[in-house]
């Protein structure tokens, strides 16, 4: 992209710059730190010049938005089209809490929903399981059967709107609930649109909300990658996330090495499934993590979706052109927010999300400044939206596409990014490919490694964070926290037994008996007998019973 | 507790017969364990011996494995909001066992207003958000004695 001669000219002049500008200047005013680092601890120059980009092109490296290799973007138009979706990550108490939360979401200019659920759904248990106790709609919302799904979307036309449901283990069962809810509604499923988040993967290397060993657990995935190909076209399948293992304390690198690698397993297996690549792969879609380094994390993206372009097209031969954009949604870092001084965490989240949108992000959701005591209230969460609606509306970002494309930090940041994590992914490869390398540690051991490294450069001040171990006040100001009632518990377990006593109790054992059959015969597709579940008000814990019983379970190899 | 309570942290304890056993443990289903781990291991470098639970325990697991280990001290980590159900239990628990000597403590997401309320109940010591590898080791240290 560069004339060689002149980079070798700029080169010269750079050291002599070096030597006779910098070095006597240093000498007068010394640096603060010995060493400059990212937030991943990595080492940052003084100065980026062009110099050492000479290998890089403009067409094949960085190109067009909206074509391989997307680094600048994944649309011709970008913001310019359509802003990206606001999409705020809500759940809390009942269903009926939940559904008044949505609204007024929507109500207040949000364009997408994303759903929490609490603990025990997250790990397949019903709110009555002794397992749940002191967990009800605490975390998120209490989804036991299609009875608390169709409260929770009453009211919302789900041909109009988007869901995402941030749901792994039991992925495929509240699904399953969704499209019955959808049918209840009169949409055809074909017209359903929305995001499982279904990355299983991530869950033993970070977010630990698992059932079933990786083995039966990659069978369901592929399972509903065949089903939404044939069922549900606008529906993406995986979300294949980062987010957690950042917020578990991996580097940038590694976040973004164990997702691809986790991206390259799923389409690995959908492949040796019998699925073709072209069929799946443009419903796969990618959820980062946006953390305080503001310009390591616009590389992280850029180079993300370069690295999908290169792999899809050259590792798997993809054809279709949408097999190769990652497109991908972000989170603030929640990892990122102090307890002290909680409404500076506003002032970070206006940084981090901005990292999102100039690194081309298609929906993000922004943390609210309460999250590191308790889930959002209406004020906070009110707040988070109107960041991103600044950044859309009054920042100018959104104007032209990939603003930062061409800068010579970016683009060597950029770059390194994706060397760095290839030789991750290559690393991974030897071991066999993500699910061997799992079943070894290796992720999970890489990222307790920089999470104790990095905790011991906060306390040694080395990592300055403002509230924490710098400028701390003797006294915060406290915020209103959210509480969730204590009755919810009680009102949900009460619910789900009415839902056993009220449902035709034949049909929804032939369903279970209909499922664990099927689990136990290769090539059955368990979607379609899911959705027959839930139709019959199937609870999710006995779903999720019955597949334990024929599958295994997972338990945490508990290393430190 | 009981006993363990009346001392003064500043007290000096009797000479260590043998290291400190700590469990560590991650009750609930909540999958946050970046804490318990660092924790762990921040203890097991200062010379402690550290059993760590793994996630998803429920609290008669963690009081089983707090007997069969014979440990002087559990600290759990909590950030799911369930705190105010699993303390306490775990503290019955360990009533009923009469291993109230083993000093309880804890951190995680944990509302301020909160915390009066476990100590009340016998939580020993309750670390939040911000808290130092070092201040939980010294805590630790000084505070935990082995039982025998």
């Amino acid at each position: 992209m560069y004339d060689r001669k002149k980079l070798a000219g700029i080169a010269t002049r750079r050291k002599k710059w070096h030597d006779d500008a910098l070095t006597p200047s240093l000498r007068k005013t010394p640096q603060r730190l010995d060493r400059f680092s990212t937030v991943s601890d990595e080492e940052i120059d003084l100065l980026y010049t062009p110099d050492p980009l000479s290998n890089l092109e403009y067409e094949e490296d960085l190109g067009y938005p909206g074509q391989y290799p997307y680094t600048r973007g994944v649309q011709p138009t970008m913001y310019r089209g359509r802003l990206w979706t606001m999409r705020q990550f809500a759940g809390f108490g009942s269903a009926a809490d939940t559904n008044a939360r949505f609204k007024f979401l929507l109500s207040q200019g949000q364009t997408g929903l994303s759903t929490a659920f609490h603990f025990p759904t997250l790990m397949g248990y019903d709110s009555d399981s002794p397992r749940a106790r002191g967990e009800v709609g605490i975390c998120g919302v209490a989804v036991d059967s299609l009875k608390d799904m169709e409260i929770l979307f009453d009211g919302i036309p789900l041909d109009k709107v988007t869901t995402s449901m941030t749901i792994n283990g039991p992925a495929a069962m509240v699904f399953a609930m969704y499209l019955a809810v959808a049918e209840k509604q009169g949409v055809p499923f074909h017209k359903v649109g929305g995001t499982i988040q279904n990355d299983i993967l991530k869950e033993y290397i970070a977010q630990h909300s698992w059932i079933f060993p990786p083995e039966p657990s990659m069978r369901i995935i592929t399972d509903i990658l065949a089903y939404c190909a044939d069922n549900v076209p606008r529906w993406n399948t995986i979300s294949i996330s980062g987010y957690h293992i950042r917020e578990a304390g991996s580097t940038a690198v590694q976040e973004l090495a164990f997702t691809i690698a986790d991206g390259i397993a799923y389409v690995q297996a959908g492949i040796d499934a019998g699925i073709p690549v072209d069929k799946f792969a443009p419903r796969l879609s990618y959820f980062f993590n946006a953390h305080m380094d503001f310009f390591e994390e616009i590389a992280k993206y850029r180079a993300a979706r370069r690295m999908w372009a290169r792999i899809m097209r050259e590792r798997f031969h993809a054809k279709d052109e949408n097999s190769w954009k990652l497109r991908f949604h972000t989170q603030t870092a929640g990892c990122t927010l102090t307890a002290q001084q909680p409404m500076n965490n506003v002032v970070r989240v206006a940084l981090q999300a901005l990292s999102g949108v100039l690194g081309g992000t298609q929906s993000l959701h922004t943390n609210s400044m309460d999250e590191t005591m308790a889930l959002p209230t209406e004020q906070a969460v009110t707040v988070a939206l109107r960041t991103q609606q600044i950044i859309a509306e009054e920042s100018g970002v959104a104007n032209t596409i990939d603003p930062l494309g061409g800068s010579f930090f970016v683009e060597q940041l950029t770059n390194g990014m994706e060397e760095k994590a290839m030789e991750y992914i290559r690393k991974i490869d030897e071991m066999g490919g993500m699910v061997a390398a799992i079943k070894q540690g290796y992720p999970q051991r890489e990222v307790a490694d920089a999470a104790f490294h990095y905790q011991r450069l906060v306390d040694a001040g080395k990592k300055r964070i403002v509230g924490l171990n710098a400028y701390r006040s003797q006294e915060d100001a406290p915020i209103p926290l959210l509480k969730i009632d204590e009755r919810v518990e009680k009102q949900q377990v009460a619910r789900t037994k009415e839902v056993r006593r009220k449902r035709d109790a034949k049909k929804a054992l032939a369903c279970l008996s209909a499922l664990k059959e099927g689990s136990l015969t290769p090539n059955v597709n368990l979607m379609p007998l899911l959705v027959d579940a839930a139709r019959e008000y199937v609870t999710l814990g006995e779903m999720c019973d019955t597949l334990r019983e024929t599958m295994g379970v997972y338990t945490d190899p508990a290393m430190f | 507790m009981a006993t363990a309570k009346g001392k003064s942290v500043a007290a000096t304890p009797k000479k260590a017969v043998r290291k400190i056993r700590i469990l560590v443990g991650k009750p609930g289903l909540d999958g946050h364990d970046r804490g318990a781990k660092i924790i762990a291991r921040a203890l097991r470098d200062a010379g402690v011996e550290v059993i760590y639970t793994g996630l998803h325990q429920t609290p008669e697991m963690i009081v089983s494995a707090a007997a069969q280990e014979d440990v002087d001290g559990i600290g759990l980590s909590i950030l799911s909001g369930a705190h105010n159900y699993l303390f306490p239990r775990i503290i019955t628990l360990l009533r009923e066992k009469k291993m109230d000597d083993v000093v309880l403590f804890g951190g995680g997401i944990i509302p301020d207003d909160d915390i009066p309320k476990l100590m009340k109940k016998g939580v020993d010591r309750v670390f939040t958000p911000g808290a130092t590898i070092q201040e939980i080791v010294d805590y630790v240290n000084v505070r935990i004695r082995p039982r025998k």
